[in-house]
């Protein structure tokens, strides 16, 4: 792995904290929203918040897919999984995520055949070798896991594998942005844009965010090297009174995107009109269903699910962590009620999550320091 | 750039898009006062003894992480030690009369065989290497075996010809046994108990309560093996790497760092389910000290290293069947660390960290990029991330 490692070069990182400090004005406190839970992930492993100065405050944003998806989905997910016959497939994180009556974790416990997958692949490999099973994939995450899903569902097709379907939670991340950007109590100076839904989306979407917002933007890696460069580079750009879309992560995102991937999330999904977000609430032409297409494979189709809308619970203020209107810290149940054993809200089921990633990694670095 | 202590302002006050200093600063003091106040309720709540409220047991329950502190804390100890006694000190082998240390484990992994050792071997040395790290001289086993309906009688006869080699090469006998056998369906094929009785060494003085600030922590071997291992053998990840378990007898290892360090060995582990890190956190909360580790020290082979990057998980987490963690006092730390480089299978060992007084129970990592973080205890099996 030489390639990574060049961008964990600690000299490197010193040198670019350095500079990072010589960008700062000492009269200024920035606030910089990482928008992809990769980044938060990031941040916290590498102990990148340790090498920033005391006024670079990141935020983290949005872009964990497992956070945004609501109770009332989860609901959904696991009535499918309790039906005969059906083996339930979905990502590691998700089998944490607490719906109003238990996590997936649990439904398994009860007797429903869930199973951990890594890609969508996996869940259509099994419904091939098990064609009397009812083979069901849930489907969560941006434009980065959407393609993945949208490419399985073409196999399942060319291949008539009629035993597989699709609970697609698929979002995408610009109309999430503009609603944060809307919101009327969010006060952000800059954005660390997603390197990996870039690399799918490109960066001209992003370019509303300086133009009608005045917020500058730098698309950026997951190495620690990369994030401190994107720190670097959005605090030039506000010291020199620019604002636009940076690319720091050109060695992978092209501008316009990946053409083919999108024409084929293109051809498999369709927007819905609207779509709940995990505290954010409804947010139009968010969300991705199955095209008509493909209806097919639809498992809300499919199946009978509750389909039950259910209030995030009173206590959680995931949706302020998620909007960067607070610190994981500062919500009322963080730590006692909420932790990582029996989480409350999703920021502290997945080590994306802003709530999960600041109690495993970053108590610390505001407790005690190491005698 | 030195890195910053624990006062910060960062994240605080109400500031504006433009720039509110003042604003900032005012709001700073007193928000950093609650954060640590909320900080310190947290661990209060975290140094109590785990309770069991769970409704069902999952599989989370049985990975060795938070879960499975609550299970045993909760209910297993409370209902069978609650004087005291032997199992309360949750070491890997109790202690029994005299000088005998008596240890059970049970044994279920699929596939049963896979690169580098097979269930046979295992249900072998983790048994001795509980029994090693207690500080006990491994001498006999018992081997229980249940059999599910169908085994094939030449994987039953390759199992036992391979429990009757690792037991040949840790030098022990197998000298009690029973074999029962369930319908189809039940036992993924075979599963495996076995119980081992050894002489406590008379140069061990090992207790996991006895860290003190300054000791050194030493690692036996590179990490993560056996379980990278097994996840690449289930074939669920279409990924092949040339991975192969380390499960071996650890008893020469630790012969060797008796012999080296005698007195000055505090604590031995074997770093199995959960891994180096859950071994960490548990020597932290029993002592009531701090772990230090530093990333860039940790053997990790690179193979090891690139699938755990893949499947976005970290290699402290991730089990091992013939690598220890032992605390040594930093007088004894280099001839235990010459030791154990010395013994075979002990080329890579290493030191990797240190204990602190501060903050006690818990276990930072200063990481390679130059950061610290917190390795915390594991709520369930280690779950790949997403993206």
């Amino acid at each position: 792995m030489r390639f990574v490692d060049e961008f964990r070069d600690a000299e490197l990182g010193r040198a670019v904290a350095g500079e990072i400090l010589a960008a700062v004005d000492p009269r200024r406190h920035y606030k910089l929203m990482e928008v992809c839970g990769g980044h938060t992930h990031a941040i916290y492993k590498y102990g990148i918040d340790d090498l920033l100065p005391d006024d670079v405050e990141l935020v983290h944003g949005p872009g964990c897919p497992v956070c945004v998806i609501p109770m009332g989905r989860v609901d959904d997910g696991i009535a499918i999984a309790h039906e005969p016959g059906v083996i339930f497939t979905c990502f590691g994180d998700m089998l944490r995520v607490p719906g109003s009556n238990g996590t997936l974790l649990d439904a398994k416990a009860q007797g429903a055949d869930v199973r951990m997958v890594y890609s969508p692949l996996d869940a259509l490999r099994i419904a091939r070798e098990q064609p009397h099973r009812e083979v069901v994939f849930f489907a969560i995450g941006f434009e980065t896991t959407a393609p993945s899903t949208a490419l399985t569902l073409k196999r399942a097709q060319a291949e008539g594998i009629g035993n597989f379907s699709v609970v697609c939670n698929h979002v995408t991340i610009v109309p999430p942005l503009r609603a944060l950007l809307e919101s009327p109590d969010l006060r952000l100076d800059g954005f660390i844009g997603p390197g990996h839904v870039s690399t799918v989306v490109g960066a001209r979407p992003f370019e509303f965010i300086p133009r009608q917002y005045g917020r500058p933007v730098v698309i950026s890696g997951f190495e620690p090297l990369d994030v401190l460069q994107s720190v670097l580079m959005l605090l030039r750009q506000l010291g020199e009174g620019r604002c636009e879309v940076e690319n720091q992560y050109a060695r992978v995102v092209p501008f316009d995107g990946n053409v083919r991937a999108l024409e084929i999330m293109g051809e498999v999904f369709a927007l819905r009109p609207h779509f709940e977000w995990r505290g954010l609430g409804f947010i139009s032409q968010s969300g991705l269903r199955l095209s008509d297409a493909y209806a097919a494979f639809d498992a809300e189709l499919r199946f009978a699910t509750p389909g039950v809308r259910v209030a995030d619970p009173k206590a959680c203020q995931c949706g302020e962590v998620l909007k960067g209107v607070i610190k994981p810290w500062e919500c009322k149940v963080f730590g006692t009620a909420c932790t990582p054993e029996r989480p409350i809200g999703t920021c502290m089921v997945s080590s994306e999550g802003a709530c999960a990633a600041y109690y495993n990694f970053g108590r610390f670095a505001r407790s005690k320091e190491a005698v | 750039m030195t890195s910053r202590a624990g006062s910060r302002t960062a994240g605080t006050g109400p500031v504006t898009a433009a720039g509110g200093s003042e604003l900032a600063q005012a709001g700073g003091r007193s928000r950093d006062d609650r954060e640590s106040r909320i900080l310190s309720i947290i661990e209060t709540a975290r140094a109590k003894r785990a309770k069991f409220r769970d409704e069902r047991i999952t599989m989370a329950h049985g990975a060795g992480g938070k879960a499975t502190q609550s299970l045993i804390e909760g209910l297993l100890v409370p209902a069978l030690a609650a004087d005291g006694g032997a199992l309360a000190t949750l070491a890997d082998a109790g202690a029994v009369a005299e000088d005998l240390a008596l240890t059970t484990d049970a044994y279920v992994v699929r596939p049963l065989r896979f690169p580098g050792g097979s269930i046979g071997e295992l249900a072998v040395n983790g048994t001795v290497n509980d029994l090693a790290v207690a500080g006990a001289r491994p001498l006999a086993l018992s081997l229980s075996l249940i059999l599910e309906e169908g085994l094939p009688a030449d994987e039953l006869r390759a199992e036992v010809e391979a429990i009757a080699r690792a037991a040949a090469a840790a030098g022990v006998e197998v000298v009690t046994g029973d074999t029962k056998v369930v319908e189809r369906g039940h036992a993924d094929g075979m599963y495996v108990t076995t119980a081992g009785v050894g002489r406590r060494d008379p140069r061990a003085r090992l207790s996991p309560q006895s860290l003190r600030p300054g000791d050194r922590v030493l690692v036996s071997g590179s990490i993560g093996e056996h379980g990278t291992a097994i996840m690449l053998a289930r074939g669920e990840f279409e990924l092949d790497a040339d991975v192969a378990s380390d499960t071996r007898s650890l008893w020469p290892a630790v012969d060797a760092l008796l012999d080296a360090a005698g007195p000055a060995l505090r604590c031995l582990r074997d770093a199995t389910r959960g891994g180096v890190a859950s071994v960490l956190n548990e020597l932290a909360r029993a002592s009531g000290v701090a772990v230090t580790v530093r990333e860039g020290d940790v053997p990790v082979r690179p193979v090891v290293a690139g699938a755990a990057e893949i499947l976005g998980i970290d290699p402290m987490y991730v089990a091992n069947e013939g690598v220890l963690v032992a605390f040594v006092a930093p007088e004894a730390a280099d001839a235990a660390l010459a030791a154990l480089q010395a013994t075979a299978g002990g080329e890579q060992a290493a030191a990797i960290g240190e204990v602190r007084s501060e903050p006690p129970g818990m276990v930072l990592v200063e990481t390679a990029f130059g950061g610290r973080r917190i390795m915390d205890q594991l709520v369930g099996d280690p779950l790949p991330r997403i993206c």
